[in-house]
C-alpha cells in the first residue's frame, strides 16, 4: 500500500542551485528505508520536502494522500502533527526537562495531562529512557539526547517518522543502540520511517532499502541494498 | 476545551519562561522600567503646564467702561447685551463707587483726593471672562460696538504674546511625551526582540513538533504582557509617591505655593493606569511582532 508518492519533482532554491530533478518515488506503508548520497546530492532537501519545510517547485510529493507541496504555510503545523521527526542536532529545548520536551509535542495538540502522562512514559520506555524524566538535555548523553528526540516524534504515535541524519553526532556504539531504538519502532509500531545518512556501517547491517541520490537525481533504488555497492559516494 | 486548555498552558509556559530565561527577563524589566521613568516625569511635567498655563489664561479678562453719563437703566442694558454675546463666560459690573472705595484703601494721597472731589470721576465698568482665551480680541472688538461703552480692554499685543507663548509651551511638552512614548515602545520592543532572537531555535521546534502559529506566539505575547506589568510597577511606585511628596512640598512652600499643581487624585492613578497600559501593550505587540518574524506566515 502507497504511502508516499513523489512524482516528478523539482527543487530550485532562489539561488538557482537545483537541488532534486524529475524525482519519482514510492514508498509503501511500514517501510524502513534509507536515503544515501554524497554532500549536496539533495537528500537533505528530499527529507525537507516530506516535513514541508521546504515547497517542490514543480511536480508532487504525497503522503498519506496529502498534497504536501499545497499546502499553506499556516496550516502545515496539521502535517507535522501526523510525522515524527528526528535531527542530527537532536533539536531539544534546553530549558524543560526530559518528560516536558516529550510531553510538548502532545501539549501542542491540546491534549489533557491526565491522557499526556501515560503516553509520554510510554514514548519514553520504547527509547530506554524511563529513569530519565526529570533531567535537563544538558545532563544527558548524546545518545540519550537523541532518544529523547526519537521519543518526543513517536509519542503521538505518526504513521511516518522522518530522520535526518539521527546519528551523525553519535559515536558507532551509540549509533547503533540509536537504529535498534528505530527498528523496534517500524517492528512493532509499523511506523513507515525514512532516514537520510552517511553512516556505512548502519546501512550495511540493517539490510533495508536504499535509495541514493546524486546531484539531485536518483541513481539506485534496492531492495535490501547496502552501502557496499555505493562505494563510490 | 482545547483552545482553552492552550491559553491555560501558554499562561503557564510565560510564567516559566520568565524564570527560565531570568537574566533576559530582568534585561527587559529594566528597560521597561528606565524608560517609563523617563515617560511618568514626562507626564507630570505636560499635565502640570497646562494646568498652569490653562489657570493663567483664565485670569485673563476684559475690562469694559461705560460712559459717564449713562443712565442706571441702560448700564443694565448693556450688561445684558454683554452676556447676550456667545463667548462671554461670566460678566461681573463694578461700579464707579466700588472702584473709588476700592482705590481709596490703596493710599491715603489717593483717600483725600478723591474726597476732595464732589464728584466721583471714575467710570461703572463689568469685569468680562471668555470662555476661550482666543475669543479675548473678537469680544472685545464686538463690546466696542455696543452703545455707551467708552472702551473695552484686554491689554492688546502683550495677551496675544502671552497666549502664543504658552500655545508654544503646550506643544513642545505634549510632542515630548509623545516622542517619549514612540522611544519607550522602540526600546521596549527591541529589547522583546533581542531576548526572543536568543530564542529562535525554541520557535523552530515548536513548529517543527506541531504547534501552530498561534499556539506558538501566545507564551511569547503572555510574556511581553507579564513583562510589561513587572516593568512599570517601580516606575507606578516612584509616580505616586513622587508626586504626592512633591505637591505636599509645593504646597507648603511659601515661596513656591504661587505654583498651583494638578491635585494628586485623580491624577495619579489616571498616569499609574496610563504606564501600565503603555508597559503591556508594548510589551505585547512587541513580542508578537518580533515572534512573527521566525513564523512563516
Amino acid at each position: 500500500m502507497r504511502f508516499i508518492e513523489i512524482k516528478n519533482c523539482y527543487k530550485v532554491y532562489k539561488n538557482g542551485v537545483a537541488a532534486i530533478a524529475d524525482l519519482t518515488l514510492n514508498i509503501n506503508k511500514g517501510e524502513f528505508v534509507f536515503v544515501i548520497g554524497a554532500s549536496g546530492s539533495g537528500k537533505s532537501t528530499l527529507i525537507k520536502m516530506l516535513y514541508r519545510e521546504e515547497k517542490p517547485t514543480k511536480g508532487t510529493v504525497e503522503i498519506g494522500g496529502i498534497n504536501v507541496g499545497k499546502l499553506r504555510n499556516r496550516t502545515v503545523y496539521k502535517l507535522r502533527r501526523k510525522l515524527g521527526i528526528v535531527f542530527q542536532d537532536f533539536k531539544l529545548l534546553p530549558k524543560l526537562t526530559v518528560y516536558e520536551n516529550v510531553a510538548f509535542a502532545l501539549e501542542c495538540l491540546g491534549m489533557k495531562s491526565k491522557e499526556i502522562r501515560p503516553k509520554v512514559i510510554k514514548a519514553l520506555d520504547h527509547v530506554g529512557l524511563k529513569e530519565k524524566l526529570r533531567s535537563f538535555p544538558n545532563e544527558l548523553s548524546g545518545g540519550e539526547q537523541q532518544r529523547v528526540c526519537i521519543a518526543r516524534a513517536i509519542v503521538n504515535k505518526p504513521k511516518l517518522l522522518i530522520c535526518d541524519e539521527p546519528t551523525g553526532n553519535l559515536d558507532p556504539k551509540t549509533s547503533m543502540e540509536i537504529m535498534d531504538v528505530l527498528e523496534t519502532i517500524n517492528k512493532e509500531l509499523g511506523t513507515t520511517i525514512i532516514m537520510a545518512t552517511h553512516d556505512k556501517e548502519i546501512v550495511n547491517r540493517m539490510k533495508k532499502r536504499v535509495i541514493v541520490l546524486d546531484s539531485g537525481i536518483l541513481s539506485e533504488d534496492h531492495e535490501k541494498g547496502s552501502y557496499k555497492a555505493h562505494e563510490s559516494i | 476545551m482545547k483552545a482553552f486548555r492552550i491559553f491555560i498552558r501558554s499562561i503557564r509556559d510565560s510564567v516559566k519562561s520568565i524564570f527560565r530565561n531570568f537574566s533576559l527577563s530582568i534585561a527587559s524589566i529594566l528597560c521597561t522600567t528606565i524608560t517609563l521613568i523617563l515617560v511618568a516625569i514626562a507626564i507630570v511635567i505636560t499635565i502640570n503646564v497646562n494646568h498652569i498655563t490653562d489657570d493663567l489664561e483664565q485670569e485673563l479678562t476684559i475690562v469694559v467702561y461705560a460712559d459717564a453719563d449713562t443712565s442706571d437703566e441702560r448700564l443694565d442694558e448693556i450688561e445684558k447685551e454683554i452676556k447676550n454675546i456667545s463667548t462671554v463666560s461670566e460678566v461681573v459690573s463694578k461700579t464707579k463707587e466700588e472702584w473709588r472705595l476700592e482705590m481709596q484703601s490703596y493710599s491715603d494721597t489717593l483717600n483725600t483726593t478723591l474726597d476732595y472731589l464732589e464728584e466721583n470721576p471714575l467710570l461703572d465698568s463689568y469685569i468680562v471672562t471668555v470662555e476661550n482665551v482666543d475669543d479675548l480680541r473678537p469680544t472685545a472688538l464686538e463690546i466696542r460696538e455696543i452703545k455707551n461703552v467708552e472702551s473695552a480692554n484686554y491689554g492688546e499685543g502683550m495677551v496675544e504674546e502671552i497666549i502664543t507663548i504658552f500655545d508654544v509651551i503646550k506643544t513642545i511638552t505634549i510632542v515630548m511625551v509623545v516622542a517619549l512614548i514612540v522611544v519607550t515602545a522602540f526600546l521596549i520592543s527591541n529589547t522583546i526582540k533581542l531576548t526572543i532572537f536568543s530564542r529562535r531555535n525554541e520557535i523552530e521546534i515548536m513548529r517543527l513538533v506541531g504547534s501552530s502559529n498561534t499556539s506558538v506566539r501566545l507564551p511569547f505575547v503572555f510574556e511581553g504582557f507579564l513583562l510589561g506589568i513587572l516593568g512599570s510597577i517601580i516606575p507606578i511606585i516612584i509616580l505616586i509617591y513622587g508626586y504626592l511628596i512633591m505637591y505636599e512640598k509645593i504646597s507648603n512652600s511659601s515661596s513656591l505655593s504661587i505654583i498651583e499643581l494638578v491635585r494628586p487624585m485623580p491624577f495619579v492613578l489616571l498616569a499609574s493606569l496610563a504606564l501600565l497600559l503603555i508597559g503591556c501593550v508594548v510589551g505585547m505587540f512587541g513580542s508578537a511582532r518580533a515572534v512573527r518574524k521566525y513564523l512563516k506566515i
